[in-house]
This record gives structure tokens, sequence and C-alpha cells, in this order.
């Protein structure tokens, strides 16, 4: 089945941190197919705001049919999301995008600040030894969710919580090691951690974003610089939103 | 009640197409829409050789619109011609292939090999704000569109549209131009080259600096400019800009298109063709009206 754009109802809303929110969206069509890694489009009531947003996966509830999100506030359109409360009707359309391959391997979770919410989604469809690497500025959210999967380690800007620095800072301070990585966040980290993959010898998947429209590989918005050439147009532009969002690291040119 | 009308002999059953751009070859969208209930298929701007398009920021939402600068990526007319006829042949649809060139050359080139496919109409993209050479630079100059739509007249087997820049004094000019050199209709309007500056990264929102402006906020721009030019020249006109609505298509035929192109409605309501399809029946039972053909251009 493909994707779908519906009607849906928010169950929940609630701040885990200052400008980021999670919303639970009841939408069994959607929940019954999704996947770690992949996104929903979020569209706006405000009319003068036409594109939808891309928003990555956080949970996905099966058997209750529930979506769950975990996003930032940016703009009009993400601060419009974050004033809904359980009951709103809101259109969205999913699942979009290809998600994260589930290897049985020891697995290191990197998650870059609005990049950590799809990692935990991942986290909890990974059966083997896992264990989550997670970057925040300053103030943590989502972090003690991770727990119930594996070891948890916290990296911070400004020091507040765990390791001083970036996620790769919390990976050589605490010797974590795995056999593969799967990533998402702020290019610069995604950058690094491809560098540190290709450095180890590690497998690593990196999961994109960039400036949708259309959501499924139509308008050629959201293109990256592929190694090889793509399916597409025969150049060498993926399509992160069909193509991806998740990229073995090789695969890209970030 | 009869909803087909005709672009220069070619049947359409009903005035319902997508702006190239918006709708890749079909492919994506049939997914999610029955591509049969369209009256046409008007595919992405496809050149002679592969174009890798714009860097990336490429597109920008402003005020009831966006900006785009993809900078027409395409895989080139031999992928074209392999992959995306055969997929669109499938349908019960027509084929309208939009052509890219940077030269005269390019143009005639990619024309030339169409003759033997099985599409039905070509319209010729003068008019893109997003490359520095080709599109536009053809479309601003009525001795320039007037050449090359001759030019493209005298090698191509179906009949052709021009598709005209919105960027222009005055779109009558350019319309008579295109009649002058042989066109067989027009489509209007590409989008408008517009701006966008993000205040907090003090940089231009798209890394090509401009974009073309489209969706609904140009709507009355658009209407406008089809009816000058629907009373400028005798060619059957496909209206496009901002249309995503049955009423607003209703609008351009009104104006005096013959038929309705659906862009960037694609992007925020995925099934906008169709719901425009079905809209405009809706509106034609709701007033009586048994022949599509009494709307277009029937207020002067």
């Amino acid at each position: 089945m493909a994707q779908i754009k519906l009607e849906a109802e928010v169950r929940s809303q609630e701040k885990l941190a200052e400008g980021v929110y999670s919303m639970e969206i009841f939408s069994p069509q959607i929940a019954g197919q999704a996947k770690a890694g992949q996104f929903i489009s979020v569209y706006t009531k405000d009319k003068s705001r036409l594109l939808p947003r891309p928003i990555s996966l956080c949970g996905i509830d099966r058997a209750k049919g529930i979506l769950r999100i975990v996003y930032r506030v940016l703009g009009a359109g993400t601060a419009e999301f974050s004033s809904y409360e359980a009951g709103e009707k809101i259109q969205i359309m999913g699942p979009l995008g290809n998600g994260f391959p589930l290897k049985d391997k020891k697995a290191i979770l990197i998650g870059g600040g609005i990049g950590i919410p799809p990692m935990l989604e991942l986290a909890k469809e990974l059966s083997c030894e896992r264990t989550a690497v997670l970057g925040y500025k300053d103030e943590l959210f989502l972090n003690e969710e991770f727990q119930a999967c594996g070891p948890v380690y916290v990296a911070t800007e400004d020091g507040s919580a765990g390791t001083r620095g970036n996620v790769l800072d919390a990976i050589r301070a605490n010797g974590v090691d795995g056999e593969i990585i799967y990533a998402c966040g702020p290019t610069p980290m995604l950058r690094a951690v491809k560098a540190y993959a290709a450095e180890k010898g590690m497998e690593c998947y990196i999961s994109l974003e960039e400036r949708m429209a259309c959501g499924i590989g139509a308008c050629l918005a959201c293109v990256c610089q592929s190694k090889d050439v793509d399916s597409h147009s025969h150049v060498h532009n993926k399509r992160i939103c069909k193509d991806g969002p998740v990229f073995e690291a090789q695969e890209v040119e970030i | 009640m009869n909803t087909k009308v005709n672009i220069a002999g070619v049947e359409l059953k009903n005035p319902v197409m997508t702006a190239s751009g918006t709708f890749g070859s079909g492919a994506e969208y049939g997914e999610m829409v029955d591509l049969n209930r369209l009256g046409a298929v008007v595919t992405k701007g496809v050149a002679n050789v592969p174009w890798p398009g714009n860097p990336t920021p490429r597109i920008a939402e402003v005020y009831g619109g966006m900006l785009n600068a993809i900078g027409l990526q395409n895989p080139g007319i031999d992928v074209f011609m392999e992959r995306d006829i055969p997929f669109l042949k499938q349908y019960d649809t027509r084929i309208v292939v939009n052509v890219c060139g940077k030269t005269t050359e390019d143009y005639v080139e990619v024309v030339e090999r169409l003759g033997d496919a099985d599409v039905d109409l070509l319209e010729i993209n003068i008019s893109c704000p997003n490359v520095k050479e080709g599109g536009i630079a053809f479309g601003q100059d009525p001795k320039a569109v007037e050449a090359i739509t001759r030019e493209v007249k005298r090698h191509a087997k179906q009949p052709v549209i021009m598709k005209l820049s919105p960027n222009v004094t005055d779109i009558t000019v350019m319309a008579k131009a295109a009649e002058a050199g042989g066109a067989d209709a027009l489509s209007l309007i590409n989008t408008l080259t517009g701006m966008k500056i993000d205040i907090h990264r003090r940089t231009f929102a798209l890394a090509n600096k401009t974009g073309g402006f489209s969706g609904p906020a140009v709507k009355p721009v658009a209407v406008r400019m089809v009816y000058q030019a629907a009373n400028a020249v005798k060619l059957p006109i496909i209206g496009m800009g901002g249309i995503s609505t049955a009423e607003d298509a209703i609008e351009f035929l009104l104006a005096g298109a013959t038929a309705v192109s659906v862009g960037t409605a694609n992007f925020f309501n995925p099934y906008a063709t169709v719901e425009i399809a079905d809209g405009i029946e809706d509106y034609m039972r709701m007033y009586g009206v048994e022949d599509i053909n009494e709307l277009i251009g029937a207020v002067k």
C-alpha cells in the first residue's frame, strides 16, 4: 500500500522541552504500514501556508493505530501544530520515505537535537544489542525513554549533562563501540559521523532532511548529491523524500 | 453532459491537465490519483541530455504561495522515451511533453526525437525563470518568441503549445508573437520571478537567489493574463496559475481558457486534479450547463 493523505485526530500534545513538543495522532491506516525512519507530512490549517511540514515518526503504535511525532517549533507552521489539543482534526500524509534497514548487528544509534526523535522508534524496533548516543545544545528530552532499549549516553554543548561537546565526544569518552551506526541530526554532525564510521570501518546509515514540497518524489526540490547516478533523473541527485530520507552514508555527499 | 474540449485537434476528455514540473511524469501521483480521470498529463520539462538542476534549497514557502528554483532537473530525452512515455501510455489520458533547452538546437533535437513518439502535444517551455540559458531568455522578447516558435513548428510532428512567461510588460505581445510563429496553442502563465530573504540567517531563502512564484496568490494575475491573451489571439489557451479548486478552474475557463493545468495545488492536495475534474461536473450540473465549451470565454 502506498502513502495516503487523510484527516487524522490529535490524541495528545505535550511540551517536552523549550520549543519541543510531542504529539500523538490517531491514524490506523498510516500507523499500520509505517516503519522507523519514515516521516509524515503535516498540513497547517492556515491556508496562507501551503506546504506540508515533513516530520519524522518518533513512535508507531500499530496495535492502537497511533503515530507520535516529536518536533521543534521553528516557524509559524510548527507553532500552529503546537497549539493543537486532543480531539483536533488535522490533515496528514504518510508514511513517506524508506526508513532505516533493521540489521542484526551491534548498533550505535546517534541522534542530534531534533534528529533524536526518529532514533527512538528505531531503538524499539531493533532487537540486537544497541546503545543510544544523544546530543543536545542544553535541555534534554526523550533521553529517559531510550533507557528501556539499552545504555544511553548524552552529550551537551554547554556541559550541563553528560559529556561536554558533541555525540562523537560522548562516544569516545564512554568507549561506545558497535558494528553499525544509525544517525539523524544536523548536517555537520552527520558529516562527522560519516567520517567516523569510515575511519572505523563501520556500516553507517544516516537520515537527511531538506526543504520539501510534494513529499513523494515528484517535485525534485529535496535532492542531495549522490555518489551514483540516481534512478529518477540519471544525474547525481537522490530525492531525500523518496529515495531517502535514510541513506547508506557512502551513498551521499554531505 | 459534455466535458470534452479540443486543443489543436486533440480531444481531451475533460479540461483538467497537470502543470509541468509539479507532477513528474505521473508515476508518483499515479499512486494517489487515477490518471485516467485527467484530460492530460503534462510532463516535467525534458531536455536533449540530463540536467542536474540547481543547488538546494530549491523551494521556499511564501504567503499564499511558494517559490521554486529546481532548475529543470530532468533525465534527458533518452530515458524519458524509454521509461516515461511507456508508463503514461498505460493510461487513458492525453500526453503532453514539456520541452526545455538552452539553445534553439536543443529544443529542435528533443522535438525531432519525439517525432515518432506516441505523444499528443508538445509544450515548449520558453519561460522558466530559473535557468540562465534558454528558458525565459526566449520568452521575454517577441522576436525571439516568434523565431523559436517557427523553428520548433518546422520540426514538430505534434501540435505545438508555447508556454509563455508572465514576466513581461504586455502578455498580448508575446501571445501574438507565438501566433505569428505558427503556434497551435498557448499555455500561461509560467511562474512569476520572485525572491525571499531569510532575515534570521541574512541570506536568500533559495540557493538560486530568485525563484518562480506560484500558488493561489498568483491566480488573479494569471486570470487577467489569460483573459488578455484570449482576446488578442485566436489560439486555444491552457490556463494555469494558482488553480486549487474547481471554482478556480471555472474562472479560467470563463476568462477564455480551453483547458487548465493544476500545479502547486498538487503539493498541498495530491488529489486536487481529480477533485477539480469532479467539481467542474458538479458546477455544470448545478447550472444546467450541457456542454463545457459554453463556458469557455463566456465572460467578455
